[in-house]
């Protein structure tokens, strides 16, 4: 597998077919880990960086933890490159941003990535389409072990897996589960997530996690208790108490739309797929926000001849880095958003 | 009230003395930022607020007895300044002060109770002590949310003993 192959295609997560797919985009988990003996990032030699770099790059490469994996190293990878992976969400802005040794191995279809050197030594992460976090865990928890037994990781009966930030020390688990919620946030109630999240000490974030905004819709929820919680009950409050909810609650959010106020509705719907098909110059803002309520209108029916999959490619293959390895070259400005329009439009099988 | 400048709801309420004398202001927040310098932040984010109010309190507090540690020499206000610690053996050094933060991160919560590695990588030394303690631990918990007291004081001292039973942890780097 090359770095290339990834720009024509989505990733196996994005193929909008997992439980719950009309909703919940994906599901995401993280295991953060270091290497015993070494220290933290924040106070490593540029020599130590290298060997734990090496190290563990060796140890991935030699474990089974999928049938073909792809290591990238990011220190010498072009900046375009960078971006692509994060527009991909195989590693963070920090990740591609930072200096240094580091680097990150995609596996898997692209369900696997585990950066290296990013905040801790390693940041194993499994992301699978739809709600499936029981079998994210699964993954994660086999290339886990299978890491443990060449690696030592840092870890105290008491604190449990060290990490650089003590947010996250104890099981080092992030669950974060991408949400999809145009019905709520036309409604006017999405303050209601925010506040079940509260009340339940989750995170709410935007399309790329910390920091970022939330674009598209999109709201990514996950914990931020490490400690004192084993990973079994982490993951089913999310399960059981907190995903169902808000399911819920963007489901009959929809049905009200659908309902009582359908032409309101299907006004937004056709704006959107009126403008997607005849735009010549657009943003990857606009795009977002109208892919948005196309998909929305795709899952209740007001339109039938595209399918979630191409929604779901488009949002991924519209980004400014993928835009550019399609085209062969770096795009600005109205080049740029000529070009997103084009493939737009072909996608959406219009010329 | 009215912020005294513009037509606003005054959130900023100002008392200086200036010469023995005392003058009150109240004004909005634009403008306490643009005529006093004043930066108000009434959106702070709760745990924003708790988490600087620890910080804040055990630096204080932990200042002059700490110093660095002796892996890595990261000091507890550089610490402070990052929020990221330096080594594996900061969390032993600092444990006095990392532990009302911890609480604040995590719901009360001082102690893993999660998955624990079965061996220790390379040098194959097994886990099993962390275990039972582990286990206990889920135990003590359960006790103590079944208001099970008496049970629970067996639990720690259990836990006491296993801990200091076996070799101290931190990891054997």
């Amino acid at each position: 597998m090359k770095l290339s192959d990834l720009t024509t295609r989505a990733g196996e997560w994005l193929r909008g077919i997992g439980p719950m797919s009309e909703i919940v985009i994906s599901s995401r988990m993280r295991l953060a880990r270091n290497l015993a003996g070494y220290r933290f990032l924040t106070k490593m030699s540029r020599h130590q960086r290298q060997q734990v770099e090496g190290r563990v790059r060796e140890t991935i490469l030699s474990s089974n933890i999928s049938p073909q994996t792809l290591y990238v190293d990011l220190e010498n990878a072009p900046d375009v490159d960078r971006q692509l992976l994060v527009e991909r969400h195989l590693i963070s802005k920090q990740h591609a941003a930072s200096e240094g040794a580091r680097g990150v191995a995609i596996g898997d279809g692209e369900s696997v990535s585990i950066m290296v050197n990013e905040e801790d030594h390693l940041r194993i992460q499994v992301l699978r389409s739809g709600l499936q976090l029981e079998e994210a865990w699964e993954q994660i928890n086999g290339i886990d072990d299978s890491l443990e037994g060449k690696l030592d990781f840092a870890f105290h009966s008491r604190f449990g897996y060290l990490t650089a930030c003590p947010t996250n020390v104890g099981t080092g688990i992030r669950v974060s589960v991408m949400l999809h919620l145009p019905a709520l946030k036309l409604t006017g109630e999405i303050e209601k997530v925010f506040r079940a999240a509260k009340d339940m000490r989750l995170a709410v974030r935007g399309l790329y996690g910390e920091g970022t905004e939330a674009t598209g819709d999109f709201y990514q929820i996950s914990n931020q208790t490490t400690l004192g919680k084993t990973e079994d009950e982490i993951i089913s409050d999310f399960k059981h108490q907190v995903i169902p909810k808000i399911i819920d609650y963007e489901h009959h959010a929809r049905k009200t739309l659908l309902n009582d106020r359908t032409t309101a509705l299907d006004d937004k719907v056709y704006r959107a797929l009126g403008l997607l098909r005849t735009a010549r110059l657009i943003s990857s803002e606009e795009t977002l926000f109208l892919l948005s309520h196309l998909r929305m209108g795709v899952h209740l029916g007001r339109v039938k001849d595209i399918d979630l999959r191409t929604i779901n490619e488009l949002f991924l293959l519209t980004q400014p880095s993928h835009l550019a390895k399609l085209i062969g070259r770096k795009l600005e400005g109205d080049q740029r958003r000529a070009a997103r329009a084009e493939f737009i439009r072909q996608r959406l099988n219009v010329n | 009230m009215k912020c005294q400048n513009c037509n606003n709801t005054a959130t900023v309420h100002l008392t200086e003395i200036k010469g023995g004398k005392k003058i009150e202001k109240h004004l909005c927040e634009q403008c306490a930022a643009q005529n006093e310098g004043l930066a108000v932040k009434s959106h702070t984010p709760i745990n924003e607020l708790l988490t600087n109010f620890v910080l804040a309190h055990s630096g204080m507090t932990t200042k002059e007895q700490a110093g660095q540690c002796d892996a890595c020499g990261m000091s507890w206000s550089e610490f402070r300044q990052t929020g990221l610690l330096g080594c594996e053996h900061d969390y032993a050094q600092y444990e006095k002060d990392l532990t009302p933060l911890l609480q604040r991160a995590h719901e009360g919560a001082t102690h893993h109770i999660g998955k624990v590695p079965t061996r220790r990588g390379a040098s194959g030394v097994p886990m099993k002590r962390q275990i039972d303690v582990s286990k206990l631990r889920k135990e003590l918990a359960r006790a103590v949310e079944s208001e099970d007291y008496e049970r629970a004081a067996k639990l720690r001292d259990q836990i006491r003993v296993a801990e200091n039973g076996g070799n101290s942890a931190g990891g054997n780097a």
